[in-house]
């Protein structure tokens, strides 16, 4: 019986949970920062420092507050160690630890795609190992065989742009704010279908790789081609939608086929798609599998997986007191399983 | 009164502990990994004086202005520690800790601001106290506020990257520099137990950054 605190600052949320192990997820709260990167037109890696260092303790004591919780009962502090802004993990990292040397606990750093992938466990109902998850979010894009905590094996992944990226930059050039995949994905309802022919990168490509960088060079042509009214503009979103989710579904099929499994995990923001979401779920009938969804509050970065991901780590390995909080911002999940 | 203090705005690393006027510091030249080092230096010191984190009165830390993920650190750690010990923090502006650790009266203190610019202010001594003349700001040598009067003590990195600037700025009225001078957490603990004995010690969620450095991105509707 352990009671867990999450710290997740990589990019541009900071997120803080509490998780118990055995009464589950007791409060989680997340301060976003889309609003003022917006302005900027992507995230700006230091003024995503500079507001977490502004927000991750009154958010601590929020939480501690939701839960009615005391500072003490706190039994190990959670942290993303990596991958993400250097610069930004490094806060939540340093609150994390001096917190934890100050409560005399330990801590766990925590992978933050690790975060992302044990998210949907956090459900009901919830996947059981193994699974394939994939993952896809603004930064990553990879099908992963999950046969325990800690046990990934990389099926395929982007070779360039993240599925996120591609809708994001495909959003941009119909003039969206940032970051537009939820924006696009909107507009598209009005689309409509096979107006406009876009490539479906790799589809055929024998692997489990993808590829979305030609998207937007393709979206790109079609928008300078024709007038920009509203339904053209639509009937864009609905192309690029329709490419993006084409190329995700059929690889997460093969995926299943490959490996035998018979359970699909979705994971990271773009798993929020409700297009994405229609036709996995109708695959899932046709071919008999069964697909997890995180909740829609935890597809997108969060405390609360960070929190519930230390504490399954927690069970396979012993927290750490060394107090040493160096992050690391480019990290490589399989490699991290591995190494374990 | 027990005043725990940290220091992480340049390439060195130091912690100390003031102890009703007396100083126990450790320093080290780390680079950029202070992440690695502060934490584990803090408990040393700790471990050394015999005292625990709960045996604390209070959290000093420097500021900046400095590196900005540096100063971060800082201000990470002191909000964890104060927190998590229940204790409150004071601020040091790290160009008065420079003053502080020069041993002179009045001193202009100047941090290289990179980019072509230094983070400067200027403080005189009056009745043990430090007055600022010239508040904390960001500029170029060449721009850098005038003082009045003579003798003055140049202090800190700003003084190497930008000297003949500076001396050609402040020429006569400079009457002595020490351009390897580093804010250290010594005197951080020094200024910051003035400010806990008047009462100024905030609570934990004010350990904030002293940036001076504000316009970091353009928004699109500036490009
Ligand atoms: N409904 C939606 N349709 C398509 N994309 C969406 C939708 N909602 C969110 N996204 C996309 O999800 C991404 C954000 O997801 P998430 O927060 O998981 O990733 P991230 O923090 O940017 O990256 P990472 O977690 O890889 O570091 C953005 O690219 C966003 O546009």
């Amino acid at each position: 019986m352990k009671l867990i605190l999450g710290i997740e600052s990589s990019c541009d949320e900071t997120g803080i949970a509490l998780y118990h192990t055995e009464r589950g997820l007791l409060a989680h709260t997340l301060h976003s920062q889309i609003a003022m990167h917006n302005e900027y037109g992507g995230v700006v890696p230091e003024l995503a420092s500079r507001d977490h260092v502004r927000y991750a303790l009154p958010l601590v004591r929020e939480v501690m507050k939701q839960a009615s919780c005391t500072l003490g009962d706190i039994d190990t502090i959670a942290f993303t160690q990596g991958p993400g802004l250097s610069g930004a993990l490094l806060v939540g990292a340093s609150v994390a630890c001096s917190l934890a040397y100050a409560l005399n606990i330990p801590t766990i750093a925590v992978h933050h795609l690790e975060g992302h992938l044990l998210s949907p466990l956090l459900s009901d109902p919830a996947p059981e190992f193994p699974f394939v998850a994939l993952l896809v979010s603004g930064g990553h894009t990879q099908l992963m065989r999950v046969d325990g905590v800690g046990l990934y094996t990389l099926l395929g992944e982007t070779l360039d742009d993240a599925a996120g990226e591609a809708f994001d930059k495909s959003a941009k050039l119909l003039g969206l704010d940032y970051p537009g995949g939820a924006l696009l994905s909107k507009l598209a309802q009005h689309g409509s279908p096979g107006r406009f022919k876009l490539p479906r990168p790799m589809l055929h490509s024998g692997d489990l790789d993808f590829s979305f960088s030609g998207l937007k060079t393709a979206i790109l042509l079609v928008v300078q081609k024709n007038a920009q009214d509203e339904q053209t503009r639509a009937d864009i979103a609905r192309a690029a939608q329709d490419a993006i989710v084409e190329v995700l579904v059929k690889k997460s099929l093969s995926a299943l086929k490959l490996t035998g499994l018979k359970q699909l995990v979705i994971a990271g923001g773009v798993g929020a798609n409700q297009a994405l979401r229609a036709q996995l779920n109708q695959a899932a009938q046709q071919h008999s599998f069964k697909v997890f969804y995180p909740d829609l509050e935890f597809c997108t970065d969060n405390g609360a997986m960070i929190a519930f991901a230390g504490a399954l780590r927690m069970q396979q390995h012993e927290a750490q007191r060394d107090y040493r909080f160096n992050v690391k911002p480019r990290w490589d999940l399989q490699q991290f399983s591995q190494a374990d | 009164m027990k005043i725990l203090a940290l220091e992480t705005s340049t390439e060195y690393c130091s912690v100390a502990l003031w102890h009703d006027g007396a100083v126990s510091e450790r320093c080290e030249l780390v680079g950029q990994k202070h992440s690695e080092m502060l934490l584990a230096m803090l408990d040393v010191l700790l471990q050394d004086s015999g005292f625990g984190i709960q045996d604390m009165d209070g959290i000093a830390f420097g500021k900046g202005p400095g590196s900005f993920t540096g100063v971060r650190i800082a201000c990470g750690v002191a909000q964890g520690l104060a927190l998590g010990a229940n204790l409150e923090v004071a601020g040091v502006c790290t160009l008065e800790a420079l003053a502080q650790a020069s041993g002179r009266e009045k001193v202009i203190a100047a941090l290289d601001a990179r980019m072509g610019e230094i983070y400067l202010a200027a403080y005189e001594k009056y009745e043990g106290t430090w007055v600022a003349v010239i508040a904390p700001c960001l500029c170029k040598a060449e721009d850098a506020p005038q003082v009045t009067g003579a003798a003055w003590h140049g202090a800190g990195s700003g003084f190497a990257v930008n000297g003949a600037a500076l001396q050609a700025r402040y020429g006569e009225q400079l009457g002595s520099m020490d351009a390897q001078a580093v804010p250290q957490a010594g005197a951080v603990a020094q200024l910051a137990a003035i400010e806990f004995a008047k009462g100024n010690a905030v609570d934990a969620a004010q350990a904030l950054p002293l940036y001076l450095r504000d316009k970091v991105a353009l928004k699109t509707s500036e490009r």
